[in-house]
């Protein structure tokens, strides 16, 4: 199965922790513990909506102990494809839903000398697993969190209570900003950042790390992105011989799905690279939305990633 | 520039300098010296935030030590050898902090000692940069006795500890800084290929 492993799960407690954002408890539906992860994993959830199945990842916030549960963090998105109104509107208590093996496309780095960590908003689900392993390993390691105001920041008494004065909080509503050049001057060698957020916060704090004098290596962010819709198009896959029609509102990988294609895929977000496919004709533009494909990948034009890109054109013919 | 054989054999890309870096931590041995003048000479900016470490070693005599000097760096330390150096690097990197930009330039042995030395202070060996400079000589490990055996020139060798009849190995240990020495005659004693000139 491309999409790997699947885990049956129910639905056990489900937590209004802000306006926005509500907090989920899967317990697996056989009883047997749920396999452990490393900090910045991810699931990529199944729901079964009424005309199709819906997948997106999120990231695990915390396994219990003995494995009975896990728990994810979903913002309900104004301009939500599906994902995070199914969440928000028809999953209650007592729902069965499924989930993919976590995956871990954002991890700690353990040789690290000491980790800063960076979140904002909902960025926040996988930051708190990290820190949460940095405590228990007894590392050195800084929190810092940004949200729009104290109400919203879904995770403060949590993280205070578990990290003290190693969280620091940025409220727009008392003018508290996240200045990265403020974070990251006199930081020991060996220092790790690692932030996940909205893609400009993302942006702004990577290239305050560069400006900094950070190497890349030391420099580390998640974003899941939901597929940017756009035109129609049609796409055929050369060896498998079928075609199908992209929807404007639909990524090419729902589309091949919706088809029965059983196409590659892990992060459905642009990330991972696993859906890497060749492209053998395109009558028009690629509009590449990943950050995975290197500039000269792009400029191939021989490449493109499923879960988020697509063709502006008419047909996209795959080496599928 | 040396081609990469199996995996774990290092390439070494060159000197280039990180324009963003707020300090160059310089280390160089022998020949690298003239690496580091083609980075660093005429870069001002870059020299008033740069600290240079530099042992002669085989290039005793050639003045590059000099040439270095008059670059006029903020920090420049002539040290006699290669573990002096390294002392003197150690006491360094244990109060840097990031956006300092190590570079290293010499034999594969110095370079293999910085980087893991580097590496044991938190920094990621692919952030090290790095230009091969001098002789092909290698550091390498007797993989039986454990012992090292410094600038080795070629294959087979005899151990300077216990004195097997060493096969070199591109297999390197970045750990180590060293290749891998590997008992050439173990199943035939004595029957031993002639020794090949590999590593000048």
């Amino acid at each position: 199965m491309s999409g790997g492993i699947e885990i049956p799960v129910r639905v056990v407690e489900i937590e209004q922790a802000t306006a926005t954002v509500k907090r989920f408890r899967f317990a697996p539906v056989s009883g047997e513990p749920l396999p452990p992860f490393s900090s910045g994993a991810h699931v990529v959830v199944l729901m079964p909506a009424a005309d199709r199945t819906i997948r997106n990842a999120y990231s695990l916030i915390d396994r219990a102990e003995d494995g009975s549960s896990y728990r994810i963090g979903v913002l309900r998105t104004p301009q939500s494809r599906g994902g995070s109104a199914f969440m928000h509107e028809q999953v209650t208590v007592g729902t069965e839903l499924k989930i993919t093996m976590p995956v871990n496309l954002f991890p700690l780095v353990h040789a690290g000398r000491k980790h800063l960590l960076i979140a904002g908003g909902i960025g926040i689900t996988p930051i708190f697993a990290m820190a949460e392993e940095l405590r228990r390993t007894d590392a050195s390691y800084e929190i810092h969190y940004a949200m729009r105001n104290t109400s919203s920041g879904a995770f403060v008494d949590e993280l205070r209570a578990r990290h003290g004065d190693k969280l620091k909080l940025y409220r727009d509503d008392f003018q508290e900003t996240l200045a990265v050049d403020a974070i990251l001057p006199n930081q020991p060698l060996g220092a790790h950042l690692y932030v996940c957020g909205p893609a400009g916060m993302i942006e702004a704090i990577l290239e305050g790390g560069r400006e900094a004098g950070w190497p890349e290596e030391n420099l580390h962010s998640e974003r899941f992105q939901a597929p940017p819709t756009g035109e129609p198009f049609s796409v055929r896959l050369a060896k498998a011989g079928i075609a199908c029609e992209v929807r404007g509102d639909q990524s090419l990988l729902e589309a091949l799905e919706q088809a029965g294609v059983d196409a590659p895929f892990l992060c459905r977000g642009g990330a991972c690279g696993q859906c890497e496919a060749a492209v053998i004709e395109a009558d028009g533009e690629l509009v590449h939305n990943d950050h995975y494909l290197t500039e000269a990948d792009r400029a191939s034009g021989a490449k493109i990633m499923l879960c988020v890109s697509r063709l502006k054109g008419r047909e996209l013919v795959l080496d599928l | 520039m040396l081609a990469a054989t199996i995996k774990s054999r290092p390439i070494y890309e060159g000197l280039r300098l990180d324009g963003r870096a707020k300090r160059h931590l310089v280390a160089a041995e022998g020949e690298g010296a003239l690496a580091v003048l083609d980075m660093l000479a005429g870069e001002d900016a870059a020299l008033a935030r740069a600290t240079l470490l530099y042992a002669p070693g085989g290039s005793a005599g050639q003045e590059h030590g000099a040439k270095l000097a008059a670059l006029r760096p903020d920090g420049f330390h002539p040290l006699p050898t290669q573990p002096t150096l390294l002392n003197r690097l150690e006491v360094i990197l244990q109060t840097a902090t990031m956006g300092t930009r190590i570079y290293v330039a010499g034999t594969e042995g110095f370079i293999g000692k910085v980087v893991a030395l580097a590496q044991a202070h938190g920094v990621d060996p692919q952030s090290v940069r790095t230009e091969h400079r001098g002789s092909l000589a290698r550091r390498v490990q007797c993989v039986h006795c454990k012992g090292m055996t410094e600038n080795v020139t070629a294959s087979p060798f005899v151990c300077s500890h216990c004195g097997l009849n060493l096969f070199v190995r591109d297999h390197y240990s970045r750990r180590l800084g060293a290749f891998q020495g590997v008992c050439v005659d173990a199943e035939v004693p004595g029957e031993i290929p002639p020794a090949e000139e590999l590593f000048r």
